[in-house]
């Protein structure tokens, strides 16, 4: 079963940005795209378990603030070296000015 | 078909060899490294632990795509005429197009032989293990290597003096600002700092200076720099200035010989460098696998090198000059960054620190910013809430 959880208000977040959000003991990112889209991933690169968090999103992709390691956030398809695991992503939905994210 | 032969299993190398894949050679491809584990990353080393060996890429992912890994072998020679390696254990291989990435060495002055070093896993296990809260360990400079390790001894509650010639800390690579904040860092952690002192002698068990004085401890180390490794590619005719010198596509004078990663002397925006950066050996070895394979592009990466000390991050980009101005940008919570502009007002360098990742964001900008040549106006430089996103876009 899906949950839904309220991660952060829409407008939390810049465009072309990422926030954190903590929840039952995980870490993830919510992202909003250039173009106004609302994604979301594992809060930690999958080289060495930074927090994406500091890091830098050009359209859709999002770079580790540690070693540069890159992922496409909609996918979270690994995209560059050092990193090679992708990492997971979560359903996202926005209601109400809220944005949700669905974990099992 | 010989294939390619890259020899040097470290960043450089290993990344050199997917590269080649990545771009679409499929013959014959071997790797060889001198040390008997499976390639690994050397940054952790200094500072974290326990030592943690983590492989560059895992065995089978070698395997997978026809790398064929030589561990534990050394290669005593090239042919350049024959195009082939004579290897440690008398075999030779040929060669179509042979990288060295050989990497560099530890340097150590006269009078400090006795000191131990950190470059390798094996160095960090010994060293690392040998301390305890116990001990006192001196560090022989005050440069990335020394103060990464005064940060993971103290962290072991190990007692520290660090011993620099120069009269700051990091004097080769950070602004005079940023070696002030990390200075205060290690002072109030209790780590005694002994600046503008030069060590006459380094013993087992104790550190003679300049002035007489002697410090005596458990444990000695040195960390004053490093020496590439260019004694196979000068015995086949390479040219050697500080590094194998490479044309902008990590091309040696011998012909289908290139060299890549902290053993080469590149040319970059009007001079040769020669950088000790693990970017550097991955960008490096991005650019020279297409090279192998017949692309002349010229590299135009910045170099970029962080350190971690403490909860501190310290990330530089560019080829900073510590003596001339810089613009600052204060990020809050005792971050800032400085930019560096050129004769023409394009941004050249920016280096800054913070806690955590602080400061990566702004430099990962300015890093695109000098790749692009940017202008930027230095107010907005300074300003910090000017968005550098919008500063790049604009």
């Amino acid at each position: 079963m899906t949950q839904w959880i309220e991660a952060c208000g829409a407008g939390d977040i810049e465009e072309e940005d990422l926030i954190r959000f903590d929840h039952d003991g995980k870490t993830y990112a919510i992202y909003r795209s250039p173009s106004d889209e609302f994604f979301a991933t594992d809060g930690l690169c999958t080289h060495e378990k930074v927090h994406l968090e500091g890091g830098l999103v050009m359209d859709y992709v999002i770079e580790c603030p540690k070693h540069n390691g890159r992922f496409d956030y909609r996918t979270g398809e690994a995209l560059a070296a050092p990193v090679c695991v992708n990492l997971t992503t979560y359903p996202v939905k926005v209601e109400g000015g809220s944005v949700f994210i669905g974990i099992d | 078909m010989a294939g390619m032969v890259i020899i040097g299993a470290g960043e450089c190398g290993v990344r050199a060899a997917f590269a080649l894949r990545e771009a679409g050679y499929e013959g014959k491809l071997t790797l060889i490294g001198n040390e008997p584990h499976l390639p690994y990353e050397r940054p952790p080393l200094s500072k974290s632990f326990p030592v943690e060996m983590k492989p560059i890429a895992a065995e089978q992912a070698f395997a997978e795509i026809g790398i064929k890994l030589l561990r534990g072998v050394t290669v005593a020679q090239i042919d350049p005429e024959a195009r082939n390696v004579l290897l440690g254990d008398d075999r030779t291989l040929a060669y179509d197009k042979l990288l060295i990435a050989t990497g560099a060495r530890a340097r150590l002055f006269p009078g400090m032989e006795k000191a131990l070093t950190l470059r390798t896993v094996d160095d960090a296990k010994a060293l690392l293990g040998a301390i305890t809260g116990q001990t006192h360990l001196a560090i022989v400079g005050g440069g990335f290597i020394g103060l990464e390790l005064a940060a993971t001894a103290r962290g072991l509650g190990a007692k520290v003096t660090v011993v620099e010639a120069a009269d700051r800390l990091m004097a080769r690579a950070v602004p005079v600002e940023i070696a002030a904040v990390a200075a205060e860092r290690h002072r109030a952690e209790g780590v005694d700092l002994i600046l503008g002192e030069q060590v006459v002698k380094a013993n087992e068990n104790s550190v003679e200076l300049a002035d007489g004085r002697v410090i005596r401890c458990d444990l000695v180390v040195a960390g004053v720099g490093a020496v590439p490794n260019t004694g196979l590619a000068e015995a086949a005719g390479a040219g050697i200035a500080n590094g194998i010198i490479v044309d902008h596509a990590f091309r040696t004078v011998v012909p289908n010989v290139f060299a890549a990663g902290d053993c080469c002397a590149f040319p970059y925006r009007g001079r040769n460098v020669r950088l000790e950066s693990w970017r550097a050996a991955q960008d490096h070895a991005n650019h020279v696998a297409r090279a192998m394979l017949g692309d002349e592009t010229a590299y135009a990466k910045s170099p970029w090198f962080w350190s971690d000390q403490y909860e501190l991050t310290l990330q530089v980009v560019g080829l900073l000059e510590t003596d001339k101005p810089f613009h600052r940008r204060e990020l809050g919570d005792g971050g800032f960054i400085l930019f560096q502009t050129d004769e023409n007002g394009r941004l050249a360098a920016a280096a800054g620190i913070g806690t955590g990742n602080a400061v990566a964001k702004d430099i990962r900008l300015a890093e695109m910013m000098i790749e692009r040549g940017s202008a930027p106006d230095p107010a907005k430089l300074a300003d910090a809430s000017v968005n550098l996103k919008a500063l790049l876009k604009g």
